[in-house]
This record gives structure tokens, sequence and C-alpha cells, in this order.
């Protein structure tokens, strides 16, 4: 296969028209347009309900599009969902590693599955790939005939990752990644999808409720409420608690934790520790 | 300070191991609880829920509870009959679970559920439990009691799954509240309405609250004291306003792991375990 063996280095982007997205009658996602630039890390940030999730799926096809356009740009051509290139260039990962990666399969068989789709799990380059991706998320090659009860939490996100990145891909479109993680084991994936990004100039789009884990690995987001997007906002001026939006201002409140009505003041330890 | 109102001493809760024996979860966790919210934190499978299940009564078939003591308000809880036990658990000692989704009764409108509380501890009559049910409803803050009596699980938010446990929970006025991770399966804000509630409650009615929950930064900023546990035992007790000068390596470690709103850390501190922790 020519397609196949044809490798584009190039970062590649998102840009996303006038998303909109219905089940049934029920409007999921409400006219939502933003681009992502190639090279960089933009994160969408609501409650559930909010659509975030559902923009990821619809992104790379999991969800029908009801009207609007999602097109990869920066890399050869601009392409589009469903065509094989935007399929090897945008990958997922999922939020809970205990339902995404299949029970009864190794390892080894969960990653040379989309090899297997894309036609690259002839004999050497299977192997080559498996082991570099193994060895790209810190796990190495012990765990490669292992099932996914037997590991950890952390070692699942660390394969869904993998699998992921297999096929080397420019945009990775990450739901809640750590949700369902401990908070040190957090940490840990965090550091990894920082690491990765460098290394191989990777795009990220990342869906989170958690605002500090947004702005730690995003530099712009958008904030998205009923399925609308209520306001897009930089990192940096989030931490400055220089947001426009009520609802912005209300989930910067809720994730400084609990403040009991009567005025003692709630201490934050967190920010004292470091 | 008369008796507390919960005395644990040198709790212990093992299961039967695959390969024989027994595997310890709880490894020897003291402490003792007056009309105070009590924190328990600490990652998976650090024994914070068994903790709690133990007490209440609702360790999984086939684990073995032991403790030195285990008194509540004066009864030694582990050696009461089965029924006594049950008499005490949704009656003065009450347990709220993480979803809303998975503890409330599918089946079942929601008001029902509470009325089957209510009557389960207390003679009262059907039509004043209704009554009662509904005022409880109420008090969670949920806006049409009336309607939200009617509905089942699947038909509501899980803010108000939650409120609606919260409600069937201190219908009977417990004594003692166990919450094990009651907030976690809701959105920030929400959370925050669920505990200004849960609150409130413990405010005016004087209860003993045991919060369970893996959040640091929520249990810091609502418990008056955390215990943090570590493969079973508890490895530092400390004020909730003093955690930043939390002295136990994997206290800190919890606490610095987490990224912060406008403070760039790249890359983050991740925790160092080391096996005298868990000795």
């Amino acid at each position: 296969m020519s397609e196949a063996t044809v490798m584009t280095v190039q970062k590649a982007g998102l840009s996303l028209q006038h998303l909109r997205v219905e089940f049934d009658r029920f409007v999921a996602v409400d006219d939502v347009s933003f681009e992502v630039a190639p090279g960089e890390s933009f994160g969408i940030v609501g409650e559930s309900g909010s659509g975030k999730s559902t923009v990821l799926r619809a992104i790379c096809g999991l969800t029908p599009l009801a009207a609007g356009r999602v097109q990869l740009t920066g890399a050869a051509e601009p392409s589009l969902p469903g065509s094989k290139t935007f399929r090897r260039q945008v990958q997922m990962v999922f939020q809970d590693p205990y339902a995404s990666l299949h029970p009864r399969q190794t390892v080894d068989r969960l990653l040379a599955e989309p090899l297997a789709i894309h036609g690259i799990d002839q004999g050497d380059e299977r192997e080559a790939r498996i082991e570099r991706a193994l060895d790209e998320v810190g796990l190495g090659q012990g765990f490669r005939f292992r099932y996914p009860h037997q590991l950890s939490g952390g070692q699942r996100q660390r394969i869904a990752i993998a699998r992921a990145l297999i096929l080397e891909p420019q945009v990775l479109l990450l739901d809640e990644p750590t949700s369902a993680l401990d908070a040190s084991v957090q940490a840990e994936v965090l550091n990894l999808l920082e690491t990765l990004r460098e290394r191989r100039g990777l795009t990220f789009l990342m869906v989170s409720h958690d605002l500090a884990v947004v702005t730690h690995l995003c530099q712009r987001l958008v904030v998205m409420q009923r399925g609308r997007a209520v306001e897009f906002v930089g990192a940096e001026d989030l931490a400055a608690q220089r947001v426009a939006a009520d609802y912005t201002r209300s989930l910067m409140q809720a994730s400084a934790g609990f403040r009991r009505p009567e005025a003692r003041p709630a201490a934050d330890p967190t920010a004292a520790a470091s | 300070m008369t008796e507390a109102l919960l005395t644990v001493d040198k709790l212990r809760v093992a299961y039967p191991a695959r390969e024989g024996g027994f595997t310890e979860v709880v490894r020897g966790v003291s402490f003792t609880l007056g009309r105070e919210r009590l924190g328990i934190v600490g990652e998976s499978g650090s024994g914070k829920s068994q903790t709690g299940r133990a007490i209440v009564g609702l360790t999984a078939a086939g684990g073995r509870v032991t403790a030195d003591t285990l008194r509540f308000s004066g009864l030694d809880v582990l050696s009461i009959t089965p029924r006594e036990r049950r008499s005490l658990r949704g009656g003065r000692i009450a347990m709220i679970l993480q979803d809303p989704k998975f503890s409330l009764n599918p089946v079942m409108p929601i008001g029902e559920q509470i009325v089957e509380t209510l009557r389960a501890h207390r003679k009262i009559s059907r039509r004043d439990a209704r009554a009662s049910a509904i005022a409880a409803l109420a008090a969670v803050q949920i806006d049409d009691p009336e309607r939200v009596y009617a509905l089942h699980a699947h038909e509501v938010s899980g803010g108000m799954g939650q409120r609606a446990m919260i409600a069937m929970m201190l219908i009977a006025e417990p004594e003692l509240l166990i919450a094990d991770e009651p907030t976690s399966a809701l959105d920030v804000t929400v959370q925050l309405q669920v505990l200004a509630i849960l609150d409130k409650l413990v405010a005016e009615r004087g209860m003993g609250l045991v919060f369970i929950s893996h959040d640091l930064r929520l249990v810091s900023s609502f418990c008056d004291r955390v215990l943090v546990m570590y493969a079973g035992r508890v490895v530092e007790e400390i004020a909730a306003s003093e955690l930043h000068n939390a002295r136990h390596p994997y206290t800190q470690g919890l606490l610095n792991c987490l990224p912060q709103l406008g403070a760039a850390r790249h890359p983050l501190p991740t925790l160092d375990r080391r096996p005298e922790w868990a000795l």
C-alpha cells in the first residue's frame, strides 16, 4: 500500500466550522467553531451535558454531524473526516481506561488492531511499532503480552495512549484522559502527554471538567455550556481571573474548593504546599 | 468532652486471598469522632471505603472485621446482634454512597424509597411518612418535591439523585453520617451545592460526619480534621487548616502533584512511593 508508507511529518491542526450535532430533537452541540493551530494544545471545558465530549466524537466521526465542517489543516493537503489521511492523523484517547480496552485482548493484540486496519501489520513493521509504542509510554516490553485486568488504571491509560500513537498521528483528541485516575497517577500521565507532545510536535485537543488540568496542558481553551461555546480564553487570562462570562467565573470558583458561607476563609493548602 | 460519638481502635478488615489465608485491606485504623467533620483521604486501594463500610456494617460477604474497640455512642457495634445492627443502619448511622445511579433503587419511585427508610425505623402512618419525605426533599433544595417524589432514579440528574439520597439518609435523623465520595460523580458546581446542603445539615443537627474522598483539596476545604490513609493504615492525622504543614512525605506528595491554576510547573512533581510507607 503506497499510502501507508508515505509519512507526513508536518504538524497538523484542526478547523471546526459551525459544528452542530443533534440527537433526535435534542441539540447537543450548537454552532461551535474554532481553530486549533498546528502544534497547539487547545482545551474544552464544561460540565456534563455541555457537549464537550460530543465535539470530540463528532470530529473523529463517532457521532454524525447535523451541520458544519471539520477539516484537518496544516498537513500536506486539507483532509476531511472519513478520509484515510484524517483517520490516521487524528486519534483519540478515551476517559475510562477500564472501558476503552478490550478485556480479552492482550496489549499486543490491542496495539496491533489500528495497524491491521491501516494495513501496516506486516512482519517487522508491526513488531517495531509495538515495541516503540510501549517504550514511548514508559511501559517496556514486559507488558506486551498482559491482559488489561493485569494492569493498574495508570498503566491502562498508558496503553490507550500507546494505541493512539501507534499510527503516528499529528492530532490527539483527549477525552478526560486523567479523570478516572488517582492524583499521583494523573500527574504521571499528564507529564507523559507533555513529553510526547514535545517529542512529536503533536497537536492536542483536550476535554476536561478540571480547569487546573486543562490549563496545565493547554494554552487556550473554550468554555462550553449547553452545547454552545460561551467563552474563549487563554490559560494565562484564566489564571489571572480575567474572564468575561459568568459561567466561567462560577466554574473557577467551584474548582477552588468548598467555601463555608460564614466568613471563615477556606485554607488552600495546595497553594501553600508548592 | 463527654464520650466520643464514635471510637475506632485498631480496626482491621481482611478478605480471603486466592492462595488461602487473608489479605488485610485495613490494618489497624484508630480514631475518635465527635460531632465534627472528619475527612478520610487516600488513593484507590488505600482502605478508606473499607473503613467506612466496616463502621456501618456493610463489609462484603466473606470479609472479616476485627477491632479492639468499635463503639458508637456507648454501643459495642461488633458484639450486638445482626438485628440490632440493622436497626442502627439507616437509623442512627447512615451512609451516602458515591453514585446515585447505583445506590438508588431503579424500579421504585424516589419518594417511596424515602418513605420505606423512614417506616423501617419509626412507627409512622403512610400519610405522615409521605409528608415527611416531601419535606425532606424540600430540605435538600429540590424545587418541586412533589414532582420528584414520584420520579424514578433514571429520570433525575446526578445532582438531583444525590440530593434525594441525602434526603433519604437524613430522614431518620442519624447521629453519624458516613459519606463515601458523595460528590465525586457530580459536576464541580453541583458538587458545591451538595456540599453546602450537607454542611448546613451537619451544623444544624449536630451530626458527626465521616467524609471519605480521594480529593484532598475538597476535603481540606470542607472538613475540620483529616486522616490520610495509605495501604490500609492512617499515615497522618492533621487539622484541615494545617494541611499545608503536613509532615508525612505521602501527604506532601499528594498535595504537590495536583496541577494548579496559575502556577505552571512543568513537569508536575510525581509521587515517589517508598516501600516503608506501607509497613
